[in-house]
């Protein structure tokens, strides 16, 4: 059988997780396994011949350590719960789309779609692994689907199942779609016209019979092509400019969308060329508008593509369970949306409380470090009120409902105006600005052209005022953007920072405010520094080691990790209160850790981030974790100060202020709550400020929706983030001066580019206005100005992000 | 001569073809998912794992 050791050597690597076997050893078939949870993966793999698994990637899984599923998903079992996360059901099948975010590799596609042959009942198993969402049918006469997620969280595929996910259908996007076909019509339109063009362009001889019917022939199929090019692929841009018109005349606006002038454009080649083929019987410029239109929807699908697999759109759904336990006849869990004032639930060890409730029974230590950021549990008394979104730290308790969850003191924040609104995404806010200009010279440069022409020959007065309006179109214009911000943004994304769409770039580069959180944003989150007050020897140090190193506390680890010694004592006995401490015998000696409270029956107001110690009923001393700043920080903000004003905002208490008062001066405001945080932002931004907000936490998530830029910051990108508009991994912290400048350069890209557009028009203009544009000409200056200032916008992107050392 | 005239109209017809093919790929969803296909392809369904015991 397996044989667990304490591994001397660190070499050994996890068969399933790739882990080091530093604190366990499993080792098994010749295999070495980092904890028993890999271990039982493994062993369900093996036994359903799904070693595969294993030949796609090497170290495949999912590390399943201080992982513990027990009870957790009960509530699946209630048939109403169930039912809500059920997109189908009839009495054979049964149909779920699950969310997992630790899909990461070929490898977990395999399995999860081999999910059918590990577990009886599971009809199919599809995964969209750019979503990370698995669809399943099963029957729900063999199977249930509490069976089926609790398999999937041993497996290390623990579906994310929150009051989010309730009643989630596929959503499809038919805004991409409606896009996609205009692509594939005008393409293939576009693609067709071409070929009909050559034969005019080699020179038919009109006077030879044969050819003279062919080049009729070729004239109406190419109108024929070009009509759903104009009437379907064009249609967002003729409307467009419509509404914008429209606007302008009622007087709403005073901005002239740059959707105008490309209308214009493709209303002259429309008409031109529909003039010369069914009155001159010559070719028009079809190709031309053709490959326009091509040309900009290409742009346009570019403009929306973004990180399919993140997810920036979070309120407090996402974090909270979606049933609870309750004490009722009837059932026995309960939607959490369904909870009613005077309704009896219970939360168990680290679950999250969902709505204000009074506490009845159980010992309470409520930690709410993710509504408020302050890192200290609450320890609460029967009889008072606990508020949503604190953890429980302590064992199960059991509360009374006094507001239903939409109306906690939590989720009033989503109630808040800056949540109701949708939030500006300034997308063509440049290239508008520009058009503005560009229309209306536009319009007075064919005006000229056509007074000039009317006194020197007025034949040429039609010709060349089509042909200034159709060379004029700012195709270019429109293009170099989403091209540039695209590149960009796939540059942001290699280097681990997301922004939700390219109009955060844009609004990257005007911020002149940055506004800091402390907890887990300027600190790092669940990591501190460990200081020893007091006196031990070290016999006491080996003591402490053999007992803290047996639980997977986060603050046991730090002190494990502080004091690392190599060789444990014997533990005979060993007893963890929740919340509490440890209670142990170790080589006959008794030791407690835990809280003071807990210790010597003593209690001090900051005992929550102590670790305090009494060996053999003798108070020793204690263990206190400061939170530790990230590395970089100070560079980053010292940096930061030249440019941007900067704050800080932290629920803690002032605790750090003079440590930080260096760096952020008098701006700074602590015990903050997550409404003050808002406010705090609404306040600068109505002096005229533009705020960017760095947080991490459910506690920012206001300030982050009110603040031009929300900034989350996350040890783990798939994880939860709050609502935001980019995500950013904690290891890259540090980089974001340079990212914040590197949005400058990239609009400073776009309008260098914007200027060679201008100077190709200035080019075409002239060539246009002379009379002389013909349709050959334009068939090749049209396409190639456009293509070369796209390419010279995403190369110069590229090369600068080189230099910088981004790619 | 006129064999042009009818081969082209043929041509369109054809190219409409993967036109509409293109249309049925879109709605299909076929676009919404990028990688898991090309994963999905490398899979052997029915493979006899050597038992190592």
């Amino acid at each position: 059988m397996n044989s667990i050791t304490s591994a001397v050597d660190s070499k050994m690597v996890c068969y399933h997780c790739g882990n080091d076997c530093k604190d366990e050893d499993i080792y098994e078939d010749e295999k070495h396994f980092c904890c028993s949870g890999c271990f039982t993966v493994y062993d369900i793999l093996k036994d359903n011949n799904l070693c595969g698994y294993y030949d796609i990637n090497s170290n495949a899984g999912v590390s399943l350590k201080s992982k513990n599923f027990k009870g957790k998903f009960d509530y699946l079992a209630e048939k109403s719960i169930e039912a809500e996360l059920l997109s189908y059901q009839d009495e054979h099948i049964a149909k779920v789309i699950l969310n997992v975010p630790s899909i990461h590799c070929s490898s977990c596609v395999w399995l999860l779609e081999n999910f059918p042959k590990i577990l009886k009942g599971v009809i199919s198993a599809r995964l969209n692994f750019v979503k990370k969402e698995l669809a399943l049918d099963f029957d729900p006469n063999i199977v249930s689907l509490k069976d089926i997620v609790e398999l999937m969280a041993t497996l290390g595929y623990e579906p994310q199942i929150n009051l989010e996910s309730t009643g989630k259908l596929k959503i499809i996007d038919h805004e991409t779609r409606r896009l996609l076909f205009k692509i594939g019509v005008t393409g293939f339109c576009a693609g067709n016209i071409m070929m009909m063009s050559f034969p005019e362009y080699f020179n038919l001889d009109l006077s030879n019979q044969l050819d003279a019917t062919y080049q009729r022939f070729f004239l109406y199929f190419n109108f024929i092509l070009a009509l759903p090019v104009f009437f379907y692929g064009a249609s967002d841009y003729l409307k467009g400019a419509y509404y914008s018109i429209l606007e302008n005349l009622k007087g709403n606006s005073k901005i002239l969308s740059v959707d105008i002038p490309i209308a214009l454009g493709i209303s002259a080649l429309f008409l031109r060329s529909t003039f010369e083929t069914f009155f001159s019987q010559k070719a028009g410029y079809w190709d031309s508008m053709a490959g326009l239109v091509l040309f900009l929807l290409v742009g346009k699908w570019v403009q929306q593509v973004t990180f399919n697999y993140l997810s920036f759109d979070r309120s407090y759904k996402s974090y909270f369970p979606l049933a609870v336990k309750v004490k009722n006849e009837s059932t026995q869990y309960k939607n959490v949306n369904g909870l009613a004032k005077g309704d009896i639930f219970f939360i168990h060890h680290q679950e999250l409380i969902p709505t204000d409730a009074v506490l009845l029974n159980g010992n309470a230590l409520i930690d709410y470090s993710f509504v408020t950021g302050e890192s200290k549990p609450v320890k609460k008394l029967k009889g008072e009120t606990v508020f949503a979104g604190g953890r429980q730290v302590a064992e199960q308790i059991e509360l009374l409902v006094q507001k239903p969850v939409s109306t906690s003191y939590l989720t009033q924040l989503w109630n808040n105006e800056s949540f109701l609104k949708e939030k500006k995404i300034p997308t063509t806010e440049l290239a508008n600005a520009f058009s503005k200009y560009f229309t209306y010279l536009t319009i007075l440069i064919a005006l000229l052209v056509g007074i000039y022409w009317k006194f020197n020959d007025p034949s040429l007065i039609w010709p060349s005022v089509t042909a200034v309006l159709m060379v004029a179109c700012p195709c270019a214009l429109t293009l170099s953007l989403p091209f540039t911000m695209n590149t960009t943004m796939s540059i942001f994304g290699k280097n681990k920072f997301f922004v939700k769409n390219q109009g955060v770039i844009q609004q990257l580069s005007e911020i002149d405010t940055i506004v800091f959180d402390k907890t887990g944003t300027l600190t790092e989150a669940n990591k501190g520094e460990v200081r020893w007050v007091g006196n031990l020897n070290k016999y006491d140090e080996s003591l402490i080691y053999s007992v803290v190193s047996q639980s997977v506390h986060p603050l046991s680890k730090l002190v494990t990790n502080y004091l690392s010694l190599s060789s444990p004592l014997e533990v005979n006995y060993i007893f963890e209160l929740k919340g509490q401490g440890i209670e142990a015998i170790v080589d006959g000696v008794s030791v407690k850790v835990g809280r003071l409270d807990f210790v010597n029956g003593q209690t001090n107001n900051a005992q929550d981030s102590e670790v305090h110690i009494s060996i053999a009923d003798n108070y020793k001393g204690f263990f206190t974790i400061e939170p530790r700043f990230r590395s970089s920080w100070k560079t980053l903000l010292t940096n930061f100060k030249k440019t941007f004003d900067l704050s800080l905002l932290s629920g803690d208490n002032n605790k750090m202020e003079n440590f930080l008062k260096p760096v952020f001066g008098r701006n700074m405001r602590f015990n903050q709550t997550p409404q003050n945080k808002l406010d705090y932002i609404k306040e600068l931004q109505s002096a005229g400020k533009k705020v960017m907000m760095i947080g991490d936490g459910l506690n920012d998530a206001g300030a982050l929706r009110e603040s031009k830029i929300g900034i989350a910051l996350t040890e783990d990108v798939q994880a939860f983030s709050p609502s935001c508009d980019a995500i950013l991994d904690a290891n890259k912290f540090e980089n974001l001066g340079d990212y914040v400048a590197f949005s400058k350069t990239a609009l400073n890209i776009v309008k260098l580019s914007f200027l060679l557009s201008v100077v190709y028009n200035i080019v075409g203009v002239g060539w246009a206005a002379s009379g002389n544009l013909s349709p050959v000409l334009a068939a090749i200056f049209m396409p190639l100005s456009t293509l070369s200032v796209v390419f010279f916008a995403v190369g110069l992107t590229w090369l600068t992000a080189r230099l910088r050392k981004l790619v | 001569m006129e064999v042009i005239i009818v081969l082209v109209i043929l041509a369109i017809l054809i190219a409409g073809g993967f036109l509409a093919a293109f249309f049925w790929a879109t709605k299909d969803g076929q676009f919404d998912d990028t990688f898991s296909p090309s994963v999905r392809i490398l899979m052997d369904n029915d493979r006899e794992e050597n038992k190592k015991h």
